[in-house]
């Protein structure tokens, strides 16, 4: 029983280490026990719900955003398509979802990652449907929230709007792959050290890859940001995403 | 604005390449067919209970999906550019018209 359970560990642990066949994100098709899939579906729905509300009632708020809602969605598609080599020799993708959420707020984003990862699924191969609930709660429920609440805390502490938007987008993106990460202890503890052994191992593998495509992911969002700054200023302000300081 | 982004573009560019002459001998995506073998030889008790639906059939297709997803948001962030861009410069109106062609 032990050995098998290393086996396991030992698989999945590999499988992220391909990616080749596109393991490298997100969990694979048919690749989390059945009970582990439904609960991520289950946690997974309320917060798509509330992004429909969200993004229905932000459209409705400011409808001159729409524009910037598609290249919110756009960005994430770009993002999520770019396989970056990293230092460990393997390479992954960042997830896009930072400058969305630092404009619409973390909900709408959920949709929006939600769809990105249908797509991959259906199309690719990358990810799957049964995956489907546990990735997109890493990718568009946990990432938006972190970018979120950093977006939020480095503003109070009056950092500066980029630092601010850098912070967060690629915490935000280092997120995900910890929870991925976590997701994966959860259904896969392993027999010695259970889940803190599984996760360490996992997190290792994630964390290590995905700094520089987080800190990637971070300029690029801020490079967006700077481009709205000088041409959306009224749309910005509209969603209210300029500080009064960085107004001015 | 172009300048600092032209900065942040170059330390991305150079993040992308960086492990490439770092790990020289890594394989950055594995050789083909090595997942597939990696499992037949591991062999695990975990079976995966449900497979894709579809699958690309080859390296070649799916990539060019990944492309095509790639293209259609570069697509609509150039868009998004130029429409925004335009629009300012009709704002600004006659006063003070920084893009007009030299030509």
């Amino acid at each position: 029983m032990k050995k098998s359970s290393w086996r396991i560990v030992y698989f999945v642990t590999l499988l992220l280490l391909v990616p080749k066949k596109a393991f490298a994100m997100h969990i694979m098709e048919g690749f989390l026990p059945i009970e582990w899939t439904i609960f991520w579906w289950a946690v997974t729905l309320p917060f798509l719900i509330l992004g429909f509300r969200s993004i229905r009632k932000g459209v409705k708020e400011n409808p001159e955003t729409k524009m910037m809602l598609g290249l919110s969605g756009a960005f994430a598609f770009v993002l999520s398509a770019l396989k970056i080599p990293s230092v460990t020799g393997s390479s992954s993708h960042p997830t896009g979802v930072g400058l969305g959420t630092i404009l619409f707020g973390p909900f709408a984003m959920t949709v929006v990652g939600f769809i990105v990862l249908l797509f991959q699924a259906l199309l690719l191969a990358h990810g799957g449907l049964t995956t489907l609930g546990a990735n997109a709660f890493s990718m568009a429920v946990v990432g938006p929230i972190l970018v979120f609440l950093v977006y939020k805390g480095a503003t109070k502490m009056g950092w500066s709007f980029s630092v601010a938007v850098f912070l967060a987008a690629a915490i935000g993106d280092l997120s995900t792959y910890v929870m991925t990460s976590i997701q994966l202890a959860l259904a896969f503890p392993s027999e010695i050290g259970g889940f803190t052994a599984s996760f360490t191992k996992f997190a290792g593998i994630f964390a290590l890859t995905q700094i520089p495509l987080a800190i990637s992911e971070g300029l690029l969002t801020v490079m967006v940001m700077n481009f709205l700054k000088k041409y959306n200023v009224s749309e910005l302000k509209a969603l209210r995403v300029l500080s009064k300081e960085a107004r001015e | 604005m172009m300048k600092k982004n032209l900065m942040l573009i170059i330390i991305v560019v150079i993040l992308a390449i960086l492990p490439l002459f770092i790990q020289q001998g890594a394989e950055f995506g594995g050789a083909d067919g090595e997942a597939e073998e990696a499992i037949g030889e591991i062999n695990s008790s975990y079976e995966p209970w449900f497979s894709s639906i579809w699958e690309p059939p080859s390296g070649e297709i799916e990539s060019l999906l990944f492309v095509l997803q790639a293209a259609i948001g570069a697509g609509f962030i150039g868009y998004f550019i130029g429409y925004t861009r335009g629009k300012n410069r009709l704002k600004e109106g006659d006063e003070s018209k920084p893009y007009v062609t030299h030509r």
